[in-house]
């Protein structure tokens, strides 16, 4: 018994190093000074650069227009990564409500041709979608960096399910107790569906803010950068100078994985307290 | 007056299956009325076409002297206790019984006062500020009843309201459902599939089987009268003993022993006697019965056999001598029920 927990302890321990140990020499290593990293490479202890470095990423207007700063980049990740995440729920719960309670003839069709797009990820039909959001007039907004991506069959096969379980009685007590669709969506379904909305919510935030490729052509304004962005223009606007601003590049990279990291913090103690509670 | 009347009432799901079969039932103001019969009879959607939770394919349902046919169920004045509770989990109890209420309209405090009164009518009043998740299932049953209370409905329709309880609370809870009935004085629509629960809840007792309807009647005369093998096979526990016989000149012919009745009937009949109607003695006048397993249920026994070469059960009270290998029923003629062969309804 004992051994085995020594062992359990030791994998977790080294799965622990292998995640954790890249991250935290990225941390150590953009505390110090561009130079000392371009000559010495990756450090393993504390540089005392730390607040200056920070100050500057958050604050230094960077870009060539210089409109854009990490702080901004910050705000326009967020955006994207709330937009993206509420807007995969908001879409998907109700493409699921109209296919498991309103059982119109091609429900099922309807559902499998939504899932059917799971075999077209973005990357596949790219051009044909920036072609449609250009026509529309989307490139360079909040609305051509979000509203494309909100369609989702993983999200509405989720609700899809979860739907299906709710018990049919609660449905027919509610229409007893004179409550309309919409009603019962919004006082039943929705309150039931909290914890599948945060689990959701997690998993879409984290895809959200992590988006490149989209961003990248959607957005030419700096304005729109994203975080995830700005780390790969401050690497390339450096490219010019003598030496890359290092640490910058690694400091962002810290800033970039840091509001995840919070979501996921955040709303896993809801998940989970979800669960326990079993309440349907 | 008649509360409900269901006319003719007819149902085809659409992938075909006809569930009921042209049935007529009126419950009347006050009356407690009990659907039985077996898994499948059509029970359950015949209670909730009433409801409005079934479309109703051919008939018409009538409640309050107003044909509901094309009425929502939330317009119909009704109120339904499901199998499972169907509270909403994630409402107090209070919100629970006050949802309904609400979307009607009702002020705030009128909605309050009638929460409060039936919480304390049913005892929840201790329970008002929980979840149903944080309930036994017999308190939970009670808030399923108390959310159908305060909607002062026309009919209550339950739906196997019991069936998820253990065996002492039901039996306790199905007391209260009647003692509460009688109290509200609303007329009732009890489904259920134990003829116990129908015997002992009714004031009238509709038998269906496969969509139709066997029998309609006082739990007296369901148990004394029984129109048809069915309902005879149905009600009363241990079931009635149904054996084919020939009527001829006045007396019933089992096998190769005969029973003199003077009834005027002949042909093949069904001959139906109760277990706890045939008096089994060592000797004298009657069927001779060849006994085989007893079984001792406390106060009584129930005594195995064959009369011929069909089963036969009778029971014997517990402090009666137990029978020999042969013995002798002796029957009173008022006792034995006639069916005819073929259609199994009663001659
Ligand atoms: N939605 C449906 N679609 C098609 N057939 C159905 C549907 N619901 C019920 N049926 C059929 O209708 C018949 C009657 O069903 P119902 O649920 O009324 O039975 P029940 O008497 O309530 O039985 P139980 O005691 O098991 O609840 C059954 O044969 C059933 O298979
Ligand atoms: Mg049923």
């Amino acid at each position: 018994m004992k051994y085995r927990q020594i062992l359990d302890h030791v994998v977790l321990l080294f799965g622990v190093f292998l995640m954790m140990g890249p991250l935290v020499v990225a941390f150590l290593t953009s505390t110090y000074n561009h130079v000392t990293i371009h000559r010495q490479g990756m450090q393993f202890g504390w540089g005392g650069q730390f607040l200056d470095t920070y100050q500057t990423v958050l604050t230094q207007q960077g870009g060539f227009s210089g409109e854009i700063t990490g702080l901004l980049m910050t705000q326009n990740s967020i955006i994207l990564g709330i937009g993206f995440a509420v807007g995969k729920i908001v879409v998907s719960m109700t493409a699921a409500y109209a296919i498991v309670y309103f059982r119109f003839r091609a429900g099922t069709f309807f559902f499998w041709v939504i899932f059917l797009t799971l075999l077209l990820p973005l990357e596949v039909r790219i051009l044909p979608s920036y072609e449609v959001a250009q026509q529309l007039g989307l490139l360079n907004s909040y609305t051509g960096l979000i509203l494309p991506l909100i369609a989702s069959a993983t999200g509405t096969f989720f609700f899809r399910q979860f739907f299906k379980s709710v018990p049919e009685e609660l449905l027919e007590a509610s229409r007893i107790d004179g409550a309309g669709p919409i009603q019962f969506f919004w006082d039943i379904l929705v309150p039931l569906s909290r914890t599948m909305m945060a689990a959701i919510f997690i998993i879409m935030f984290v895809v959200g803010w992590n988006q490149y490729l989209w961003p990248t052509i959607m957005t030419t304004e700096e304005q729109y950068f994203t975080l995830v962005r700005g780390i790969q223009s401050v690497m390339q606007q450096m490219i010019g100078a003598d030496i890359p601003y290092y640490n910058e590049a690694l400091a962002m990279a810290m800033l970039a994985m840091l509001p995840p990291a919070l979501v996921i913090l955040i709303f896993q103690r809801m998940f989970i307290k979800g669960l326990v509670e079993q309440e349907k | 007056m008649t509360t409900l009347r269901i006319k003719n009432a007819v149902k085809r799901y659409p992938n075909g299956a006809l569930a009921v079969e042209g049935v007529s039932v009126d419950v009347e103001d006050g009356e407690l009325c009990v659907f039985v019969g077996p898994s499948g009879c059509g029970k359950s959607t015949l209670l909730r076409m009433v409801a409005g939770l079934e479309d109703v394919t051919e008939g018409e349902v009538e409640l309050a002297g107003r044909v509901v046919n094309d009425l929502e169920p939330a317009d119909r004045n009704i109120a339904m206790v499901f199998q499972n509770y169907a509270l909403y989990p994630h409402m107090s109890v209070r919100k629970n019984l006050a949802y309904g209420l609400k979307n009607r309209g009702t002020p705030k405090a009128e909605i309050e006062a009638k929460v409060q009164e039936a919480a304390e009518l049913l005892q929840i009043a201790d329970y008002l500020d929980r979840r149903p998740g944080q309930l036994s299932g017999g308190q939970r049953q009670r808030v399923a009843m108390g959310r159908a209370i305060v909607r002062d409905p026309a009919i209550f329709l339950f739906d196997e309201p019991l069936s998820n309880l253990d065996a002492k609370l039901r039996n306790q809870m199905r007391l209260e459902i009647k003692k509460l009935q009688r109290r509200l004085g609303v007329a009732a629509i009890y489904v259920t599939h134990d003829q116990v629960e129908a015997m002992t809840l009714a004031d009238k007792i509709v038998v269906l089987n496969a969509g139709k309807i066997e029998q309609i009647g006082t739990p007296a005369e369901v148990y004394g009268n029984p129109a048809t093998t069915f309902v005879a096979s149905f009600i009363g526990a241990p079931p009635m003993n149904l054996i084919p016989a020939e009527a001829e000149n006045g007396a019933i012919r089992l096998g190769d022993q005969t029973l003199n009745l003077g009834l005027d009937h002949r042909g093949p009949v069904t001959f139906g006697l109760r277990p706890e109607r045939a008096h089994i003695g060592a000797s004298g006048e009657g069927l001779r019965m060849e006994t085989g397993v007893v079984e001792e249920l406390g106060a009584i026994r129930l005594v195995h056999g064959r009369v011929g070469p069909h089963e036969i059960t009778v029971t014997q009270n517990a402090d009666q001598p137990i029978p020999g290998a042969e013995a002798v029923l002796r029957v009173e003629a008022s006792d034995i029920h006639l069916f005819d062969a073929e259609t199994g309804r009663r001659v």
